[in-house]
C-alpha cells in the first residue's frame, strides 16, 4: 500500500519547514523538503553599503545571528585584506562559541528532546523520566536550562552588548575593549555553565567526557548515570538511533574558530581550533571553488548550477508554473556535485575526533552520531574557551582601522552552529553588487539538484518506518529534528 | 490566558531574546505561574504537523478559544497581493489569511518585534516581498489588518517593537495581560501604539557614555570609548527605549557594547538614508538631532562644551580603555 503524507508545520525547528514523504509498505520511499518562506535578503543587500550588511544578515536569524555577523565581517576582512588584532581575534572566537554552544542546549533541551516526552512512548522503560524531565514547554529540566542559558548569554552581554542582534564583531576585530575586572566576570560565567553542564547536562567533568574515544566506552560510561546526555544515551540504545538518519556520509566543515585570518580560500588547515577540510572517507582538503549552486527544483530563476561567487537569487513571481518540478525556495548547493553534510558531526569527523569517527565507521551518519558530536562540542570548547578568556590582554587594541576598498571580490568562510556558513560579497564603487550565502541548512535539507540526485535530509529520510495510522511519524521527527535545522538560515 | 504563537517572516530572534529573560525558573515558568498558557508556540510546542494545524482550525473557527494572539515576523502580501511568499507549511495556505482569521477571533492582538509591528528589516530596500507590519506600513497606518483593526477586547495591535525584543518588554505585556486582563488600556500605548512601560525612555538615558555626550567628546572609530552620537550613527538620543535603564543579557546594550543604537524600536529604522554605522550630517552637524532640541540650542551648546572639555574626557574618548583616570580630591568630594 503507497500513500503521500505532508508534515507541516514542522515545529520545533527554527522557521517554516514542511515535508513530504511517499510511503510504500510501511516505509519512506522518498521524501520532498520544503521550505516554504522566502524573504529575499540577497536582494536586500544589493547597492547598500557594504558595513551594512553588519546590521542586514544578522536579522537572517535570531538563533544564528552572530554567525552571521561574522561571516559577514569575515568576508569584508577578506575584501580588505586585513589582519585582526589578538584580542579582537580571541573575543570575536568567544562571541561565535557563546552562540553555537548555547545554540546546541536550546537544540537538545528545547527542540530534540521533548519528542521521547510523546505519549506515543508511553510503556518503554524511560519514559516517565523523560516526561517529567524533557516534556514541551513544562519540563522540569527546562527550568534549569533556560536560567542557566540566560546566565551564559551574559557572555554577550560582555563582550557584544546583546544577543541576539549586535554590531560588535566588526572586520578590524571587537567593538568592546575588555577589561581586566571583566576578565575575571567572563571566567565567573564560564565556571558557573562548566559546573551547570557537568552536574546537569553530563554527570561528569567536561575533560572524562571529552577523552571517550570507543564506542564502548560511551554505553559503558553512560550506564546508570545521572545526567541528561546520558539519559539521552539510554533513549537511543533502546529506539536504536544509531541505525536512522544516513545521509551522503560525505562532510563538509569550513573550520571553526579561527586562530588568525578566517575568510581564506586557501587550506588554512591549523589555524582552526577545529579543522576545515571535507570528509569521504577520510580527509580530503577542502577547496572552496568546488562549491556550486543548482536551482533547478526552486522556485528560482536560473540555468546551470553556478559557483556562489557568480550566483544571483531572483525569484519566480507569477510564473510558478515554469517550474513545475519546484517544491521549494532552497537552492541545491553541491562540492564538486555531491551532497554533503554539514554540523557539529561533520567538524568532528574532518578533525578526526576518534568516537565520532567510530561511530560514522560503525553505522554512518545518523540521529545518535549528530546529538552526540553537538554535546560533545559542548564538553571540547567550553575549556578552549577558558584559555581564551586568560589569553586576553587589556590595554591592547581590540579592533583594527581600515578603509574599504571600491572594489573587491572577497568571501567569508565560518562554522555556525549547524554548520558551514559561506558569505560571497562583490564590491563595486563602494557598494554591494552582489552577495550571495549559503547557510548550513541550505546543504543539509537542499533539494534534488538538476540530476535529480536528493539533498541530505532527503536521503536520510528514505526507509524510516511509518505506522499505518502516525500522521506524525515519530521515526521522521528524530531524523529531521537530528540535523538542528534552521529554516530561516535556509532561504533567507 | 490562552495564547498563539504564530511566526511569520521574521528571524525567530525575538523567541530567541525572549527565552533568555532573566529569571529564577525561566521565562516558560514565569509565564506558565503567571496563567500564561501557550496553546501553541512554533518553536517550543510538542504538537506538529496535522496536530499543530488541527489547533490551528480549531482556533480559526472558533471551536477552541484563546486570548490572545502573538505575531513574531513581518507579514508579505506578495507576490501580487497574493501571499505566497510564505505559505504556512501543511496547511497550503499563506501565512497572512491565517493571521487576518486568527486576528478576527483574539481578544487581544500583539505584534511581537519590529517586523510585525512595522515591517521591520524585511521591508527595506525595494521591498519585493511587500512585507509589512500588522497594522502599520513603516510610519504609515494601516499594514495587513488596517488603521481601523480592533481586536475583540478593543485595543488596536500592540506593538512591542524592538529588532529584537528585550524579553523584558514581552514579559511585562503578557503579564499586564494576564494579570489583569481588562486593565490595559489604550492610554498604556504611545502613537506608534507600544506600551508606554519601555517608551516612555530613550536609549539615551542611562547611557553609560553620558559624561562623553556632555562635553560633546566623540569616538572617531570603532572601539573608542567617546560619544556615539556624532560620528559613529548613534540615536540613542532620538529612540524610545529602556535599554540602558535595563540592561540587556544582564549587562551589555547596544551602545555598552561600543556600537550605535540603530533606533530598532522605531519604524522605519531599516532605512535610515544613510550608512548604519555613519552620522548622516549637513556642514559637520549631525542631521539627527537629540528629540526635542532645537539646533541651534544644540549647535550652541555642542560649541561651548567642546571648548570646556577636561583632557581626561578629551583623551579617555578616542580611546578603547581609560588612559587618564579621573583626579582625586583631598578631603574627598564637597
Amino acid at each position: 500500500m503507497s500513500r503521500r503524507l505532508t508534515i507541516g508545520p514542522f515545529n520545533r525547528v527554527e522557521g517554516d519547514l514542511e515535508v513530504t514523504l511517499d510511503i510504500a509498505d510501511g516505509r519512506v520511499e522518498s521524501a520532498q523538503v520544503c521550505s516554504s518562506l522566502y524573504r529575499g535578503f540577497e536582494q536586500i543587500l544589493i547597492a547598500k553599503h557594504p558595513l551594512d550588511a553588519l546590521v542586514i544578515v544578522p536579522r537572517i536569524c535570531g538563533i544564528c545571528s552572530l554567525s552571521q555577523s561574522a561571516a559577514a565581517a569575515a568576508a569584508l576582512a577578506d575584501a580588505t585584506g586585513l589582519p585582526m588584532p589578538a584580542n579582537g581575534r580571541l573575543a570575536s572566537k568567544l562571541i561565535l562559541a557563546c552562540e553555537n554552544l548555547a545554540d546546541h542546549l536550546t537544540h537538545f533541551y528545547l527542540f530534540f528532546m521533548p519528542d521521547f516526552a510523546r505519549a506515543a512512548y508511553r510503556g518503554r522503560a524511560w519514559h516517565a523520566l523523560a516526561e517529567r524531565r524533557f516534556q514541551a514547554d513544562v519540563g522540569e529540566a527546562l527550568r534549569e536550562v533556560l536560567p542557566a542559558r540566560a546566565d551564559w548569554l551574559r557572555l554577550m552581554g560582555y563582550l557584544a552588548g546583546k544577543w541576539p542582534h549586535s554590531l560588535a564583531l566588526q572586520p578590524g576585530g571587537t567593538t568592546r575593549a575588555i577589561t581586566a575586572t571583566e576578565k575575571v566576570r567572563l571566567l565567573t560565567v564560564l565556571r558557573e555553565f562548566r559546573a551547570f553542564l557537568s552536574s546537569r547536562v553530563f554527570g561528569d567533568t567536561l575533560e572524562n567526557v571529552g577523552a571517550l574515544h570507543r564506542a564502548d566506552q560511551l554505553s559503558a560510561w553512560a550506564q546508570g548515570r545521572a545526567g541528561d546526555f546520558p539519559r539521552f544515551l539510554d533513549i537511543a540504545a533502546d529506539l536504536g538511533l544509531e541505525r536512522i538518519g544516513r545521509a551522503s556520509d560525505t562532510f563538509l566543515s569550513y573550520g571553526a574558530y579561527a586562530q588568525q585570518g578566517g575568510a581564506g580560500r586557501q587550506d588554512d588547515h591549523r589555524e582552526h581550533l577545529f579543522a576545515r577540510g571535507v570528509w569521504r572517507d577520510g580527509v580530503l582538503a577542502f577547496d572552496e571553488a568546488l562549491i556550486s549552486e543548482d536551482v533547478a527544483h526552486a522556485w528560482l530563476f536560473g540555468e546551470q548550477p553556478v559557483h556562489p561567487r557568480e550566483g544571483e537569487t531572483r525569484p519566480l513571481i507569477a510564473e510558478f508554473a515554469d517550474q513545475p518540478d519546484a517544491y521549494t525556495w532552497c537552492k541545491a548547493p553541491r562540492y564538486g556535485s555531491r551532497v554533503a553534510e554539514t554540523g557539529a558531526l561533520a567538524r568532528q569527523m574532518v578533525d578526526g575526533h576518534p568516537l565520532l569517527r567510530a561511530l560514522v565507521a560503525a553505522n554512518g551518519g545518523s540521529v545518535l552520531a549528530r546529538v552526540v558530536a553537538r554535546l560533545f562540542e559542548i564538553a571540547l570548547v567550553v575549556p578552549a574557551m577558558e584559555g581564551w578568556v586568560r589569553a586576553l590582554t587589556p590595554g591592547e587594541p581590540f579592533c583594527h582601522q581600515w578603509q574599504l576598498p571600491d572594489q573587491a571580490s572577497a568571501v567569508g568562510l565560518v562554522e555556525a552552529a549547524r554548520g558551514a556558513l559561506g558569505h560571497w560579497l562583490h564590491i563595486e564603487r563602494g557598494r554591494i553588487a552582489r552577495y550571495q550565502i549559503i547557510a548550513p541548512t541550505t546543504w543539509n535539507f537542499s533539494p534534488r539538484d538538476a540530476g535529480g540526485v536528493p539533498g541530505a535530509l532527503e536521503q536520510a529520510l528514505v526507509g524510516l518506518p511509518v505506522g499505518e495510522d502516525e500522521s506524525v511519524p515519530l521515526a521522521v521527527q528524530h531524523v529531521v529534528r537530528s540535523f538542528d535545522p534552521c529554516m530561516v538560515c535556509t532561504v533567507h | 490566558m490562552k495564547v498563539l504563537w504564530l511566526q511569520a517572516a521574521g528571524c525567530g530572534g525575538c523567541t530567541q531574546s525572549l527565552l533568555g529573560a532573566e529569571n529564577r525558573a525561566g521565562v516558560l515558568a514565569q509565564l506558565a505561574d503567571a496563567g500564561v498558557d501557550l496553546l501553541l508556540h512554533p518553536a517550543l510546542s510538542e504538537a506538529s504537523g496535522k496536530d499543530a494545524l488541527d489547533l490551528l482550525h480549531a482556533a480559526a473557527s472558533g471551536a477552541l478559544p484563546f486570548d490572545i494572539l502573538c505575531v513574531e515576523g513581518a507579514l508579505l502580501r506578495g507576490p501580487n497581493g497574493s501571499g505566497r511568499f510564505q505559505i504556512l507549511s501543511g496547511s497550503g495556505r499563506p501565512v497572512i489569511d491565517w493571521v487576518r482569521e486568527l486576528a478576527a477571533r483574539a481578544r487581544q492582538v500583539i505584534a511581537i518585534g519590529s517586523c510585525s509591528a512595522f515591517g521591520g528589516i524585511i521591508s527595506s530596500g525595494e521591498n519585493r516581498t511587500d512585507a509589512c507590519g500588522l497594522q502599520f506600513d513603516g510610519d504609515q497606518a494601516g499594514g495587513l489588518l488596517g488603521p481601523d483593526f480592533r481586536a475583540a477586547a478593543g485595543l488596536p495591535v500592540i506593538n512591542v517593537a524592538g529588532c529584537p525584543v528585550h524579553p523584558g518588554w514581552v514579559v511585562d505585556t503578557l503579564l499586564a495581560l494576564a494579570l489583569a486582563l481588562g486593565a490595559f488600556a489604550e492610554s498604556d500605548l504611545d502613537a506608534w501604539q507600544r506600551p508606554r512601560s519601555y517608551t516612555e525612555q530613550l536609549v539615551h538615558h542611562g547611557c553609560p557614555r553620558n559624561e562623553y555626550y556632555e562635553f560633546k567628546a566623540s569616538a572617531e572609530k570603532l572601539s573608542d570609548l567617546g560619544c556615539l552620537m556624532e560620528n559613529m550613527g548613534c540615536k540613542g538620543t532620538q529612540a524610545s527605549a529602556d535599554c540602558n535603564l535595563r540592561p540587556w543579557n544582564g549587562v551589555g546594550s547596544c551602545v555598552r557594547g561600543g556600537f550605535a543604537c540603530i533606533s530598532c524600536t522605531e519604524p522605519g529604522f531599516e532605512e535610515p538614508g544613510h550608512p548604519f554605522m555613519e552620522t548622516a550630517k549637513v556642514a559637520g552637524i549631525p542631521t539627527g538631532l537629540p528629540i526635542d532640541m532645537p539646533k541651534a540650542w544644540f549647535v550652541a551648546l555642542a560649541a561651548l562644551s567642546k571648548s570646556a572639555t577636561p583632557r581626561r574626557v578629551r583623551e579617555n574618548s578616542r580611546s578603547d580603555h581609560p588612559v587618564i583616570l579621573p583626579g582625586t580630591r583631598k578631603g574627598g568630594p564637597k
